[in-house]
């Protein structure tokens, strides 16, 4: 049989599956469906830390769903250490402030022995301090500007430079259309401050003149994109091949990706290469004006592997919906979660301190090949795929990195920061140490 | 001369093929397809375009519709479903064999495949695609199509098709490397081509030469001159491209505010769940969208149409319903009112995320209102100019029903004085209830719009609300003359302050710039007069 191509349809029916899964909340441990002994005794808490209201609901409902799932899974399996797991779900509400008191919560009233959350890194700033302050576990799933290493945080989703920076090489590549000019175009807050201005720094090593950078800022969710596309526009009739790096959060890529097919930019003329949008995102659009468009994941949804193949048939069954996507940050959670019962498993006790130091050097294989290995500075190794928007709003693979790459998480493209390492073994235990100097800076975190 | 004797030539060989049957030779114009390597697909692209072997064409076109499959032991088939056609030779396979895959597409692909299509497309009986591949042709200037170009102009009769392929040909001579390509003489003729094409192709292309070292001098002087001829063009159709996005902004901001406008205008009431009626239209557009693509496909471009009045008739009911429930026990009290529609915006925000989910949800664009027109050297994109219509016709509409029905006529009254309407008869709470359902009609309205333009999500309501307040504020509460007038200068500002300064910088200059306006003149820009309006 052929294997015909990807033809899921984006189409948004059936929402209401999300509904009814929202109540399983806190439910996980079905006694009826356990096939290895049920486990018993008192229960390990796990910690769910996602907005289910507010502007952040978009995006990190589908995590909490997840998370829910693999809990699931893992008390069939037989639970953790014989003992069952149970989710407690809590919503910051995509208020900041919020995510630290529902923190606290987590740590010092429910107890939790690990918790996955945060989306935006403002939300992980702003739980920083409560994790460090109550030595609890954080596992933080989605790519993110690094410059930061905590003892109580596990980076699971993707540094700059398992990102940006191949993502970059790949538009100065022959195959990427050998851009010669760039417009940094993103929304005004910390990660795209912090990745462009990685990105000038790499791009100006790679002798990229200063006049053929343009940056730019919008405001969040701006919805008028009308000047900043024709500025872009004009910025690419320069004589030379120009791309375009977004870092456009969220609800903004809808308006911006409209306002280009509109404008009539085709990929083929100026690429735009995105660093988050995944596949949730280009459901609410057409994407066949798209087709060609870049992203930069460490996961898609359309690579075949029998692992991959597995994970989407089991979300798909258990959200009831064989419509919802999979995306990168999901996988993140995916292999975080996975390594965290390692680790449990390893330490044989649920103990902070024990888990933390049995984190580092834990391996567990990705959805799509290669073996995710947890780094000595909280970060994974990862395999770095380019995607090409197709007609279907799936993700082709046209490019990845040809090994796998480690996270790094200070960046060596900031003069401050490019004699730090972090590594939190022993003897060093430190996560901003300076590798010229041979000290430790301390309890700062970036 | 050349390609009829390649074309001869591979006719003969299909045929020798086809006679004895034997399996297809490995290095043909086709093998570069089946190696899976990008270089080799984009070499065997342009090697096929100028092969002039009679299956070109299907097999571009069937590799651009991701038909075109490749087995891992060698062979080439075009798949339409279950049925798969030998794409060397043209010929029904009946059995295909095993793990044939699709060839993959990446950007050079496309780009390649494009350029080899108009190569081929210059041969067309149709002048009209003869242009079109000249137009295209004249985006790429590659170098390799210049015998092509050459070609196709000797034997062109038709002086419009004619024309662009002079251009066509003056745009990649000029993209070749100075050294071999053409005469000094030559060059400056092809500068000067380009000069008066304009628009920013050809500014691209000429600026490129301007700052070639290869180049020689005269041919550099009379580029840098062209692109600066050019650009002072660029300058002027800027100002009224930007003038087009200020009135485009403006247009939406003003379907936001209208709303707004009526039931503060009427009830002083501060609606914070106005933006969230909008969201609902929104809503309503998407179902009536996936009503009319269950029932009657046929109809499907024009759904956005049947979504008009139905997301009025909507919202209208939802804020005769809001107002009947909930607002008319609050009168009197603004900050009460404040509060509790603010409530009612977080209930149906996350009312409609329970029932819809927290994703995106796609509304179609039909085909009519995508992509945009050329005027001159600015771009008019569809969407947008439909937006601008549809809100000056919703302004029209709303001015005659004030001014031309009994119920504009009562609510006129209301506005300008409350009590003395009620002594002379009016019913102040069924005109508060209709206002109110007509400014949640609006909102609704507003919601199709929108639609087209942004995505549809619960937090839509939320980016409009500050803004249309804003434009209300401004305009001078309740006036619908003033937010118009509110609205337009609010988007001007905006779309003007934005290339220079930043949309960031652009947002906070407006804010002030709106702070120290209400400073000087409290209430707006056209305040709404009346006997009893100062109670």
């Amino acid at each position: 049989m052929p294997v015909t191509p990807f033809n899921l349809s984006r189409r948004a029916f059936g929402r209401l599956a999300l509904a009814s899964s929202a109540a399983v909340v806190g439910a996980a441990y079905r006694p009826g469906v356990a096939l290895a002994a049920a486990p018993k005794g008192e229960p390990i808490k796990v910690g769910i830390l996602h907005s289910l209201s507010g502007t952040m609901a978009i995006s990190e409902t589908t995590l909490k769903d997840v998370m829910l799932m693999l809990i699931e899974e893992q008390n069939r399996k037989g639970g953790l250490l014989g003992r069952p797991l149970q989710a407690v779900v809590v919503d910051p509400a995509s208020n900041w402030p919020l995510f630290a008191e529902k923190a606290r919560q987590l740590l010092s009233v429910d107890k939790a022995s690990a918790v996955f959350g945060c989306w935006t890194s403002v939300s992980r700033k702003s739980v920083l301090p409560v994790f460090e302050e109550l030595n609890g576990i954080l596992f933080y799933p989605v790519q993110y500007e690094g410059q930061e290493c905590s003892r109580n945080i596990f980076y699971t989703g993707a540094a700059p430079n398992q990102q940006a920076i191949p993502a970059v090489d790949y538009l100065l590549s022959e195959d990427g259309g050998g851009a010669k000019r760039f417009a940094l175009v993103g929304t005004d807050y910390v990660y795209p401050r912090t990745t462009n201005q990685i990105l000038v720094n790499y791009l100006k090593s790679k002798g990229i003149k200063e006049e053929d950078i343009l940056v730019n800022y919008t405001p969040f969710g701006q919805s008028d994109w009308q000047t900043i596309v024709s500025q872009i526009k004009a910025f690419g009739s320069a004589g030379k091949k120009t791309a375009v790096v977004s870092t456009i959060n969220g609800d903004a890529n809808v308006p911006f990706y409209k306002e280009l097919g509109n404008q009539g930019i085709s990929a083929t003329d100026i690429p735009v290469m995105a660093f988050s949008v995944g596949e949730e995102e280009l459901a609410g659009m057409d994407t066949k004006p798209l087709v060609g468009q870049l992203a930069a994941w460490n996961y898609f949804e359309s690579i075949d592997t029998p692992a991959n193949q597995n994970f989407i048939k089991q979300w798909h069954a258990y959200t009831k919906n064989p419509k919802r996507t999979t995306n990168d940050p999901m996988e993140a959670h995916y292999i975080g979660f996975n390594m965290w019962v390692q680790a449990v498993t390893k330490a044989g006790t649920t103990d902070h301190d024990k888990v933390i130091d049995a984190m580092i050097g834990v391996r567990q294989p990705n959805l799509t090949g290669g073996i995710a290995e947890m780094l000595p500075d909280h970060h994974l190794t990862k395999p770095v795929y380019i995607g090409e928007i197709q007609d279907d709003g799936q993700f082709s693979v046209v490019w990845k990195t040809p090994q796998l790459v480690p996270g790094q998480a200070w960046s060596p493209w900031v003069p401050e920061t490019k004699d730090l390492v972090g590594d939190w073994r022993k003897p060093i235990a430190c996560g901003n140490y300076n590798t010229v100097s041979k000290s430790c800076l301390g309890a700062r975190h970036g | 001369m050349d390609n009829f004797k390649r074309f001869c030539l591979g006719v003969a060989c299909c045929l020798a093929l086809a006679l004895t049957g034997m399996p297809p030779a490995r290095a043909d114009d086709f093998s570069g397809l089946e190696s899976g390597d990008f270089d080799q697909v984009c070499a065997s692209i342009t090697g096929l375009a100028g092969s002039g072997n009679p299956q070109a064409v299907t097999v571009l076109e069937a590799l651009e519709q991701h038909a075109l499959f490749f087995a891992p032991a060698g062979g080439l088939f075009i798949v339409h479903g279950q049925t798969y056609t030998d794409a060397r030779t043209g010929q029904a396979v009946a059995t295909p064999p095993d793990g044939v895959k699709p060839i993959k597409l990446n950007n050079r692909v496309r780009k390649a495949l494009a350029s080899a299509q108009a190569e081929l497309a210059l041969a067309s009986s149709q002048a009209q695609e003869r242009q079109k591949a000249a137009d295209l042709l004249y985006v790429r200037h590659d170098p390799a199509f210049l015998p092509a170009l050459d070609h196709a102009l000797a034997s062109e009769k038709n002086t419009q098709v004619h024309l662009h392929l002079l251009r066509a040909r003056a745009a990649t001579l000029l993209a070749q490397p100075a050294e071999g390509a053409g005469s000094v003489d030559a060059r400056i003729g092809a500068v000067k081509a380009l000069e008066s094409v304009g628009g920013l192709e050809a500014r691209g292309l000429l600026a490129a030469v301007a700052a070639a070292d290869v180049e020689a001098p005269g041919v550099r002087k009379a580029a840098a001159d062209a692109v600066a001829h050019i650009d002072w063009h660029l300058r002027v159709w800027n100002v009224l491209q930007n003038a087009f996005y200020g009135l485009s902004y403006g247009s939406v901001l003003l379907l936001a505010a209208t709303g707004l406008a009526i039931t503060f205008g009427v009830m002083g009431v501060i609606n914070m769940a106005h933006g969230e009626l909008m969201m609902i239209g929104a809503y309503v557009t998407w179902m009536v969208q996936q009503a009319i693509r269950g029932t009657v496909p046929a109809l499907e471009p024009v759904s956005i149409l049947v979504a008009i009045p139905v997301a009025f008739g909507v919202c209208g009911a939802l804020g005769v319903l809001i107002e009947r429930g909930l607002i008319r026990f609050l009168y009197g009290r603004p900050l009460e009112t404040l509060l509790a529609t603010w409530g009612l915006s977080l209930v149906l925000q996350q009312a409609v995320r329970s029932i819809f989910g927290p994703t995106n949800i796609a509304v179609q664009t039909p085909s009519w209102l995508s992509g945009s027109v050329s005027v001159g050297g600015m771009d008019i994109t569809l969407n947008r100019l439909a937006i601008l219509v549809f809100a000056f016709a919703v302004l029209g509409g709303l001015m005659l029903v004030l001014r031309r029905t009994a119920l504009g006529l009562e609510m006129r009254a209301v506005t300008q004085n409350r009590r003395m309407a009620a002594l002379m008869g009016i019913r102040t709470p069924r005109v508060d209830a209709l206002a109110f359902g007509l400014g949640a009609g609006l909102a609704g309205l507003a919601g199709v719009a929108v639609s087209q333009i942004d995505n549809v999500s619960p937090n839509l309501g939320q980016s409009y609300i500050i803004d249309s307040f804003m434009g209300v504020v401004f305009g001078g509460g309740g006036n619908l003359w003033g937010t118009l007038a509110a609205a337009m200068a609010l988007g001007m500002g905006g779309k003007v302050l934005e290339p220079t300064v930043g949309a960031v910088s652009a947002k906070i200059a407006i804010l002030v710039l709106v702070i120290l306006y209400i400073q000087r003149h409290p209430r707006g820009m056209f305040p709404v007069r009346g006997r009893g309006v100062e109670s």
